[in-house]
């Protein structure tokens, strides 16, 4: 909402300069995005009139026009589709310059020398509007300057109204919460009309009473032309294009009260009257815009006497009955349209205009007649309108005002503040909010109630807290004392799990991973690259990149397409981690998809280790290495892995997280055609897996037990096995059979020769023995060795070497 | 043989007098080695009496470390400086082990949730997929609200259509807050958000928030003002003021957007606030008592506030990071700078 300087000072006097009435607004929920003075940086733009319009010899698009501007007559090149011979527009020569430091300078455009040009309003600092060259008022003097004629001296406030405020869409709003703050009188005059004759001269029927509650229309003649410049001006300023007296009055009035109006040309209507209705199924109307709207049942419209659809109802007019050049007589119709119905159709319709962004907020339904009469009073003055016919008022059921009991001590209590009754009241009273006193309120104590009757152009009051939220507003937020909660048996603190989730993460930036955030909306060609399948995904339905709906049901892509995306930059030494959320499908019987916490890692390339020693090719133990530090930090009792082939993974080359008995993830190397397909390196291990079951995984015995001071006996055995053998069975069997008396048991050398043959290796282990409470013997030892050999030999058919 | 040889004084004097090891070598072998002076002596004590034998391999012994001790130390101080093994390049730089690095959006994050903890709260999670019901209509988003057009939402194909979605606010694990357990309730609440938005420098389709949620007996808008303070100050490690200026949010009321005292100038105005001299945060007010309804907790007995902001923007604000897609590029440069 623009809301210019001049024009609050119809109804507000302010003794205070734009800046200080800037910082009100902002105080007052009302915020300024933006303080304009467009004519500020505007220097040497003129007014000219286009002569001819000549095409461009070289560019479709653009055109050549000659144009005088009191001081001779030149050319320019303009692309804007709206210019004709005869318009008065704002030129910009040669060295004048325009907002945001713009100079211009005389230069060719395809082939074609352009003296200057011709502006939009946007050009020249007055709103978004830029589909066309900003048209001038017909009267201004040729060579005059534009600050003049558009009152570009003035200040203009854009506003970001919250969606709670529709009163404040309009200046008389904007300008009552300003003569609030400064505490000064707000004048709005009442618009003075003269009626004669029936106002039944055109029939209204409403079929939709509960969409239309008010619904007012009237007849009035007019003779078209332009605006005037004040008129002109003041909407220029407020962000819209002058288009007709008719049609601007009626932009007018609902930016000066927040109404807005429609006027339908009499003649093309096909009966003089209007009914209100839903819409027919598979009902079609072309609406201003030249656009054809496919209509639903929900759909509100204003159509003429033979119930032939003329507009949107609050949304958009139609192109038939749309006012013109040669209309002599309107319809004019000003209503209260349901706020949900007008947001309904209008999102549907993908259709937002200035009405229907005040009647989605809700205007005032006992402001309609107002405003009816006010854009009368308005045609009478700029569009020759005749005493006409009152209006036809469709009211059946009237809005009353809303009567909320407010307790002052519930007011102080919610705000922090020390607050009386009276003032209480006395702050609400300038926004138009009347107060009421309960007779006989003994029973309710100190509370010392009363009534707030909210106004109609205030449809968020309807409860207290609405009253409270006033009262603040009227005290100021900033005014309230700062204070700290009095908790009391309140222990902040992080969970266990939390702890331990930055505990896995503090290990893996200590090994030397860097924590990644990819995005969890991926491609379905991600899933598949990975070896998984689409049919347990959840997926995005309207997602603005609708290449990428797949809400992800495992990191590792995302990690992937991470690590080409940084190969792409010449980064190939990786190593990335990354912790979410992912999804799958929901059971029967349930809404909500299945959401699990993942980790994830990704390492590629080369480890560092030149010049000490060389570097190396990154392999899949660097990964298991990361996995077991995990498990390390954690103390997991019950974690290993399990050799087995995972989606992704090279065959051979993976195995299972298993925690608890239960699979968890998968760790391996990255099949080079995964790597391929999302362009990463090569060569890249990882592993993903279920963060909850790894957390919450069964921890070792941690109570403490006394470290022996007897002396350690090391050992080693070397072992012929089959290849199917895991490694970490012949450690669990060897731990098994020593009993309490291992204390270290890890392989320290593997090999496969021709003379083991094929599908064989040799595993050398390391022992070391240690008794709590004596000495090993050698006898002892002895025994306990040959234990270990013979239960090795005979649950995994080994040999020993010797 | 003759005691007398070991002429411990003279020993010492020869060995004061030598200056390389080369020469202290000499002297080593002279007195003290194979074949040398007490070398010799050692090897005639069978020539002396069984009862003098005792007095004459003391005193050799005595004399013999006396000598090396001498001559080790003479060495020392003989001998060049430095180790005695080939030197090391020490400015080769290690073995290149590296370290790794949080995420700057973790490290935001256990900031804040270290400051709120130290503030008596506790953190909250909660899913990403949310239905209608706990991100809008639990929140006093009622159906067709013009409030649900300020978050564009991304809906997921499940349920109803636009019944389930992707949470557009962390405000929905409030509700699920609220809904399992009774006040006093204190909780921050950080998490992945979305928006159905046309990405640009400061705007991204996934971006993170952290909200706060208390509910207790009798809080005010004054306790919510002085938590901001607090929390920001600690944050910035500064003491900061905060500004509150009413808005509106449908889960809120009365609502305020809040700013606090740009922490990078103290608020007289450089390039971080675009030289207002504050810096705009986020959202707060006083839960909506339609909030309470929702949940089953009385607005008569109990009050709270909330209040959110983005993570991205502290280490926006601080670092300056543009465009905020550079967060989720994970350029190893980037990663490794924070």
């Amino acid at each position: 909402m623009r809301v210019p300087l001049s024009w609050l000072s119809d109804f507000v006097t302010l003794d205070a300069d734009a800046r200080a009435i800037a910082e009100a607004l902002d105080r007052l929920g009302l915020e300024v995005e933006a303080l304009d003075a467009p004519g500020a940086e505007i220097t040497g733009v003129t007014v000219a009139r286009i002569l001819e319009v000549r095409p461009h010899p070289n560019a479709d698009k653009l055109q050549l026009c000659d144009i005088e501007f009191g001081g001779g007559t030149t050319t320019v090149v303009c692309g804007a589709p709206n210019v004709a011979g005869g318009m008065v527009v704002a030129y910009a020569p040669s060295g004048a310059t325009l907002p945001g430091g713009f100079k211009l300078e005389r230069r060719k455009i395809r082939g074609e020398v352009s003296d200057g040009m011709l502006c939009s309003a946007r050009e020249l600092g007055l709103g978004d509007d830029h589909d066309g060259i900003l048209p001038l008022t017909d009267s201004a003097e040729l060579g005059a300057d534009v600050r003049d004629v558009l009152g570009l001296h003035d200040v203009v406030f854009d506003l970001s109204v919250t969606p709670n405020r529709s009163d404040a869409m309009s200046v008389v709003g904007v300008a009552r919460d300003l003569a609030a703050h400064f505490g000064v009188p707000l004048r709005v005059p009442e618009p003075s009309v003269d009626v004669s004759g029936d106002a039944d001269d055109i029939t209204v029927v409403v079929d939709a009473p509960d969409r239309a509650p008010r619904f007012t229309a009237r007849r009035i003649g007019v003779t078209m032309g332009p605006s005037p410049e004040w008129m002109q001006r003041r909407l220029t300023l407020a962000g819209m294009r002058p288009i007709s007296n008719v049609v601007d009055v009626t932009n007018y009035v609902m930016l000066e009260l927040g109404q807005p109006s429609h006027a339908f040309d009499l003649d093309r209507l096909r009966g003089p009257g209007l009914v209100v209705r839903l819409a027919n199924e598979g009902e079609t109307l072309t609406t201003l815009d030249a656009v054809e709207r496919k209509l639903r049942p929900t759909d509100l419209l204003i159509c003429d006497a033979d119930r032939r659809p003329q507009a949107i109802a609050g949304i958009m007019g139609g192109a038939e009955a749309e006012v013109h050049a040669g209309t002599t007589g309107i319809v004019l119709e000003v209503a209260y349209f349901s706020p949900m119905g007008i947001s309904m159709t209008s999102k549907r319709l993908g259709l937002r205009s200035e009405a229907s962004a005040r009647f989605e907020r809700g205007v005032d339904p006992n402001g309609v007649l107002r405003a009816s009469d006010r854009v009368v009073e308005l045609l009478t003055e700029v569009a020759g309108a005749p005493v006409g016919p009152p209006a036809i008022d469709e009211y059946p059921a009237p809005v009353e005002r809303e009567r909320i009991r407010v307790r002052p001590a519930r007011v102080a209590a919610i705000l922090g503040v020390e607050i009386d009754g009276d003032r209480v009241r006395e702050s609400l009273r300038p926004l138009g909010i009347a107060v009421e006193e309960i007779a006989g309120t003994d029973e309710a104590g100190d509370d010392d109630p009363f009534v707030a009757v909210a106004p109609t152009y205030r449809p968020d009051l309807v409860r207290e807290i609405d009253i409270v939220e006033e009262v603040g507003r009227r005290i100021g937020l900033d005014s309230i004392p700062r204070t700290l909660p009095h908790t009391t048996g309140q222990r902040g603190g992080l969970t266990n799990r939390q702890r331990a989730r930055r505990r896995v993460a503090d290990v893996l930036v200590g090994l030397g991973l860097s924590e990644a955030y990819s995005l969890p909306l991926i491609a379905e060609a991600d899933v598949t690259r990975v070896g998984r399948t689409l049919g347990d995904t959840v997926r995005a339905t309207n997602a603005l990149r609708a290449e990428e709906p797949i809400l992800r049901p495992a990191i590792l892509p995302g990690l992937l397409k991470s690590t080409a995306h940084n190969a792409g930059q010449g980064l190939t030494d990786l190593a990335l981690f990354e912790f979410g959320h992912v999804f799958a499908a929901p059971p029967r019987q349930q809404l909500l998809p299945v959401e699990h916490d993942h980790l994830a890692v990704v390492m590629t390339g080369t480890v560092r280790r030149a010049p000490v020693e060389p570097d190396r090719p990154i392999d899949v133990y660097d990964a298991v290495d990361a996995l077991d530090a995990l498990i390390e930090e954690l103390k997991l009792s019950r974690a290993e892995t399990r050799t087995a082939d995972h989606p992704g993974f090279v065959p051979g080359r993976a195995a299972s997280i298993v925690i608890d008995n239960a699979v968890i993830g998968a760790v391996g190397e990255i099949d080079p055609s995964v790597l391929d397909a999302f362009g990463a390196p090569r060569p890249a291990v990882g592993f993903e897996l279920h963060l909850d079951p790894l957390l919450e995984g069964e921890r070792r015995d941690l109570a403490f037990a006394p470290l022996s001071r007897f002396p350690a006996a090391a050992m080693d055995l070397a072992f012929v096995l089959d290849e199917s053998v895991p490694a970490r069975a012949v450690l669990t069997t060897l731990r098994a059979t020593g009993g309490d008396l291992v204390e270290d048991v890890r392989v320290f050398d593997e090999f496969r020769s021709e003379a083991l043959g094929a599908g064989r290796r040799s595993l050398t282990i390391a022992l070391r023995f240690r008794a709590a409470d004596r000495t090993l013997t050698d006898a002892e030892l002895t025994k306990v060795w040959q234990r270990c050999i013979d239960a090795v030999v005979k649950v995994h058919h080994a040999e020993l070497r010797s | 043989m003759d005691l007398s040889e070991l002429d411990l004084d003279a020993a010492r004097a020869a060995i004061a007098a030598a200056d390389t090891l080369d020469e202290l070598g000499d002297l080593r072998k002279r007195y003290v080695g194979k074949g040398g002076l007490a070398h010799k002596i050692r090897e005639s004590i069978k020539t002396v009496d069984a009862a003098e034998r005792p007095v004459v391999g003391k005193a050799v012994t005595e004399y013999t470390k006396a000598v090396e001790a001498a001559l080790d130390d003479r060495e020392a101080d003989v001998a060049p400086a430095g180790p005695t093994e080939a030197p090391l390049d020490l400015t080769l730089g290690g073995h290149g082990r590296r370290r790794g690095h949080l995420h700057l959006v973790t490290q935001a994050q256990r900031e804040l949730e270290d400051v709120f903890v130290s503030l008596g709260y506790m953190v909250a999670e909660g899913p990403e997929v949310e239905d209608d019901w706990h991100n809008f209509e639990a929140l006093n988003f009622p159906p067709g609200h013009p409030a649900r057009a300020m978050q564009d939402t991304l809906y997921v194909d499940l349920g109803e259509p636009e019944q389930v979605l992707l949470r557009t606010h962390t405000s929905p694990v409030q509700i699920r807050l609220m809904e399992s357990q009774p006040p006093p309730i204190y909780a921050v609440i950080p998490g992945r958000t979305y928006r159905n938005e046309t990405v640009d420098a400061r705007h991204s389709a996934v971006f993170h928030q952290i909200e706060g949620l208390a509910v207790d007996r009798g809080l005010t808008f004054g306790d919510l003002a002085g938590t901001l303070e607090t929390f920001t100050s600690a944050y910035f490690g500064k003491k900061l003021t905060s500004r509150l200026l009413p808005s509106f949010f449908p889960f809120t009321e009365p609502s305020a957007e809040f700013a606090i005292t740009c922490a990078f100038c103290d608020g007289s105005g450089c390039r971080v606030c675009s030289n207002t001299g504050w810096i705009e945060l986020g959202g707060c007010g006083m839960i909506d008592p339609n909030v309470f309804a929702a949940v089953g907790i009385d607005p008569e007995e109990y009050s709270g506030f909330a209040f959110g902001f983005g993570i991205e923007r502290m280490p926006m604000l601080r670092y300056g990071v543009e465009p905020i897609k550079t967060f989720f590029d994970n350029d190893s440069r980037f990663l490794s700078r924070y």
